[in-house]
């Protein structure tokens, strides 16, 4: 660590000149350098530092705006009328509104993260002190942190140096935040960089909090033969007392886990898991059972099956005490960020708690210490399970036979499903107690249940549909290889060569949230085709578990099918949402450990290293958070490419390149500065997809480079056009402009695509050292 | 004719410059027929909604014969086009002909000068709703038509909320260039 602070604290001193008593003395930081890598230039960034390198990513990828409100009404100016060319009445203009909205969500995302990160390093430092080593993989992951050793310049070895990581980070936070209040910020292009920062700064965050849970928590550790855990509905013993937790912050979680150990009482009480406190909690001990992503939040607790629900932050249903109460099960909140209107029991004796809790004194409690969560949920649901013999919220096939008949056809289901769900005709069919079609409806279900907020008739619609499918519910029962964190430096030093010349095809990221358009199935079938391809598949968040829930002929769910290495043709689950960092972390350790880049604060040659030369892409298929909006900003400026699902369209605004416009794509051959036509590679940053073929064939074009060997691109073009032709029937019409030699051209289409070179006029070209930076051209043009 | 011209899905309320109604096919028939250089953008859900005489794609195709539309296929629709022995005239992804239509130095399909008109069918309602906002608000001399089944506020021009053998009835109209 550079710094230090030095505090000194006398309590007594006596001395010739008189008696000094409590004097407490602070000098501000030491340099303590142990780090022999030189500093880069940009140590710790300000809002300002990066911004010519994101004004060049957005010179080539302009943003396309799709409002999604017509209106500001943020200040009292307003409501003002945007529309066309029309400014507010504080001047700004609809472009900059949009990019305002944009950089307001990815500072809420980038906020939750950081705040989880500050929650779980102030919990864990408590727990273990300051000076609790920063170890992620032992001898396997020398390079601990790649995102802070670039953005910050700093190496945390221990638990303390994390403190001033997100010092930085919530510095920058509020600076980005300041910046959308009226009457600042009036570039479009200005808001953009600065949601480059937010995503940038939410990545050091993920970083910080993953790397402190793994460490302190013992999680696996850069393991690609991390345990398998159990994964769905089914697999969860409702004959046990049930201790659910749904969110993202692990500590609670894990002393609910240490807990029953103490008490010997592992084994006879469920410890299950919602969203990414599935993942985290299946990190600590995979005997825990992840029920499914956020989508299953309304499905199990209406099951019954859950006689205590511990709530931590982000991503829990803002109904859920509401919920809980109907099957009579308490809540118990246990973050600042949700206190669910909860009385305040943190300083109580956890018996007085249990008991009002037994007693229905209080539906719930807010508990702010996570020991006494544990031993007050534990205890609570031992005590409660007998008494509530799983009360369910779950309506009967007589109460869906008479909705059917009652129904007045007003539609308002259908209208306000987000994936516009026959639920109405599914209602009227299940009249004559045919259930098929609203059965058949659960596997594109979000389980939002706005149709039930919607029906004017107030029928739990949501609970009609998964009552209907109840049986394929009880069968969920699937394994997912728990989150392994880092990928290790051996496995970057293997595939970084063959990933940056192109032999390996790509990298493909799978992550976010669950609000497919088309259900979950399509996440495993992507993830499936490409590690086939030999690409390598990482996973995490929701993501990642939505992947898990589908079974091969054999029964097997992917996980027990693909290894989990970071290499091609492997699939592996990285963890939870903050474990995105090990993607972003990945991909910077290529730049790092293989090309031998210097890393240290020297953020904006990484990322160009990886923009020209590292084929990833990231796949948030059903991106729905601002969390997902500020991680995916974080890959746009370090250069990944980001494609999200038909959903993903409601972000308001794409970072499209332009493969028509030839000027757009030159690059630098940073041995000459000769300027240099590369091709649209990579073609969009960010990109929203219609269909799952639209984007297969997409991410396989998106992982194209400058930089690659006639031999890789060969491999990539093999891919892109056998998908193109089984998924759109027929050559890609853009072939033309990814061949640079005719070496490029997949020997099984070279006649084919050289009569199609002939028509378009190609010409041959030069594969350059490729580079957006003039300062990174080693030998000017005289 | 309903006249529901509320949004279809019911959040997706926009602002105060909404689409003009069609009230009968003679008026995109009209629109057509002035347009200089109209494009039909067709996704994926073309190949899914069933009309009585046919799937919506095949509204599609003779729409574009009998009115010499050039089509932009989205998703993987070119698959689709090419089953019925039809070839596009050109394919991207819905987003990238959204953003080719805003651009007012963008030379066309055929690079012969902007599209002054693009119709829009087969698109899922909320992408359709924002692509058609995308180009309201920034598009120069664009003019858009939904010709989807429900109403699409953002458009210059679309149908109101209708019933499937209004609309159909519509969409024969159209292509009869009535």
């Amino acid at each position: 660590m550079p710094e230090k602070e030095l505090r000194m604290k006398i309590g007594e001193l006596k001395s010739d000149i008189g008696t000094i008593k409590d004097l407490e003395l602070s000098i501000g930081k030491i340099i303590e350098e142990t780090w022999a890598e030189e500093m880069g230039p940009t140590p710790f960034p300000s809002i300002t530092d990066l911004r010519e390198w994101d004004l060049r990513l957005l010179q080539r990828y302009a943003p396309f705006y799709m409002p999604f409100c017509d209106v500001c009404c943020l200040c009292t100016y307003g409501k003002c009328d945007l529309t066309g060319d029309k400014k507010g009445a504080c001047g700004l203009n609809m472009a900059s509104q949009q990019s305002r909205i944009v950089l307001i969500a990815c500072c809420m995302g980038a906020a939750a993260h950081i705040t989880h990160a500050r929650h779980l390093v102030d919990d864990l430092i408590e727990r273990f002190g300051r000076d609790y080593p920063m170890d992620v993989g032992g001898l396997s992951v020398e390079v601990e942190a790649p995102i802070i050793r670039l953005v910050c310049g700093r190496r945390p070895r221990r638990l303390g140096d994390l403190e001033d990581i997100l010092d930085y980070t919530e510095r920058q936070l509020t600076q980005l935040l300041s910046a959308t209040n009226t009457g600042q910020e009036e570039s479009n292009l200005d808001f953009e960089s600065k949601v480059f920062h937010a995503g940038m700064i939410d990545h050091v965050g993920l970083e910080v909090a993953d790397m402190a849970q793994i460490a302190a928590y013992g999680f696996p550790k850069a393991d690609p033969d991390a345990p398998l855990a159990e994964i769905g509905f089914g697999v969860v013993d409702a004959a046990k007392p049930v201790i659910l937790v749904v969110g993202h912050n692990v500590p609670p979680a894990a002393e609910i886990v240490d807990y029953l150990t103490d008490k010997g009482l592992h084994g006879e009480v469920e410890v299950t898991g919602l969203c990414c406190s599935a993942h985290d909690v299946a990190r600590y001990n995979p005997k825990a059972k992840m029920v499914g992503p956020m989508s299953w939040q309304l499905r199990f607790i209406r099951s019954g099956v859950p006689d205590v629900v511990v709530i931590d932050e982000q991503c829990i249903r803002a109904d859920t005490l509401a919920e809980a109460q109907k099957i009579m099960a308490p809540v118990i909140a246990t973050n600042e960020q949700n206190c669910a209107g909860l009385p305040n029991r943190t300083k109580d004796p956890p018996t007085e708690i249990v008991k009002d809790l037994l007693d229905g004194k209080i539906p719930g409690a807010l508990i702010l210490d996570p020991a006494k969560v544990g031993q007050v949920s534990v205890e609570t649901a031992v005590a409660l399970a007998p008494k509530r013999r799983k009360f369910k919220d779950v309506p009967n096939v007589e109460d869906i036979i008479k909705g059917g008949k009652r129904c007045t056809r007003c539609k308002e289901c259908v209208r306000t499903c987000p994936n516009s769900l026959p639920v109405m005709e599914a209602l009227l069919e299940a009249r004559g107690g045919d259930l098929d079609k609203l059965s058949s409806l659960y596997e594109e279900c979000i389980g939002c249940a706005r149709c039930e907020s919607a029906c004017p008739l107030d029928f739990p619609l949501h609970s009609f549909i998964v009552k209907a499918a109840e049986k394929k519910m009880k069968e969920e029962k699937f394994k997912i290889r728990v989150g392994r964190g880092a990928i290790q430096d051996l496995e970057i030093r293997e595939v970084g060569s063959p990933i940056v010349l192109g032999d390996i095809p790509g990298v493909i990221a799978l992550v976010g949230c669950p609000n497919y358009a088309k259900g979950a199935k399509e996440v495993a079938e992507i993830a499936m085709e490409f590690a086939r391809r030999r690409y390598i598949v990482v996973t995490s968040g929701c993501a990642a578990m939505s992947a898990a829930m589908f079974k091969n002929e054999e029964g097997k769910s992917l996980y027990e099918i693909y290894p989990g290495v970071f290499d091609a043709g492997g699939i592996l689950n990285v963890g939870s949402c903050v474990s995105n960092a090990h993607i972003a972390g990945a991909v910077i350790k290529i730049a790092s450990i293989f090309a031998k880049r210097k890393l240290r604060g020297n953020y904006e040659e990484i990322a160009d290293y990886v923009l020209n030369r590292i084929g990833a892409v990231g796949v948030a298929w059903g991106a729905m958070a601002p969390k997902a909006a500020s991680i995916g900003s974080g890959f746009w400026r370090l250069g990944v490419p980001v494609i999200v699902g038909p959903h993903g369209f409601k972000y308001r605004r794409m970072l499209l390149g332009r493969k028509d416009r030839i000027e757009d794509w030159n690059v630098y051959d940073a041995r000459s500065g000769e300027k240099v036509y590369v091709g649209p590679t990579p073609e969009h940053l960010f990109y929203s997809a219609e269909t799952k073929d639209e984007a297969m064939v997409m991410m396989a074009k998106l992982c194209m480079r400058p930089n690659d060997t006639t031999k890789g691109r060969s491999i990539k073009l093999t891919h892109y056009i056998d998908l193109s032709r089984r998924l759109f029937g027929v050559m890609p019409d853009d072939v033309h402009l990814f061949v640079r030699t005719i070496a490029d051209i997949p020997i099984t289409v070279k006649d084919e695509v050289i009569r199609l070179l002939e028509e378009k006029g190609w010409k041959e070209n030069v594969i350059p050292d490729p580079t957006l930076l003039p300062t990174m051209i080693r030998r000017r043009r005289e | 004719m309903s006249t529901s011209t509320e949004p279809w899905q019911t959040a997706e309320i926009p602002g105060p410059k909404k689409a003009l109604v069609i009230t009968k096919p003679e008026v995109v028939s009209a629109l057509i027929r002035r347009a200089k250089r109209p494009i039909l953008v067709v996704g994926h859900q073309a190949a899914e909604i069933q009309l009585r005489n046919g799937k919506l794609i095949d509204y599609m195709i003779r729409l574009a014969e009998n009115l010499k539309i050039p089509i932009v296929a989205t998703a993987h629709m070119q698959r689709e086009f090419l089953k019925r022995g039809f070839h596009v005239d050109s394919w991207m992804p819905a987003v990238d002909i959204g953003n080719r239509l805003k651009d007012p130095e963008w030379q066309g399909l055929d690079g012969l000068g902007p599209q002054d008109l693009a119709l829009f069918s087969g698109i899922p309602y909320y992408v359709e709703w924002l692509i058609l906002s995308g180009l309201k608000h920034f598009s120069t001399g664009l003019k858009t038509i939904s010709l989807e089944m429900h109403y699409q506020p953002h458009a210059s021009w679309s149908f109101p909320n209708l019933p499937l053998d209004e609309w159909e009835k519509n969409l024969e109209g159209i292509i009869g260039g009535k």
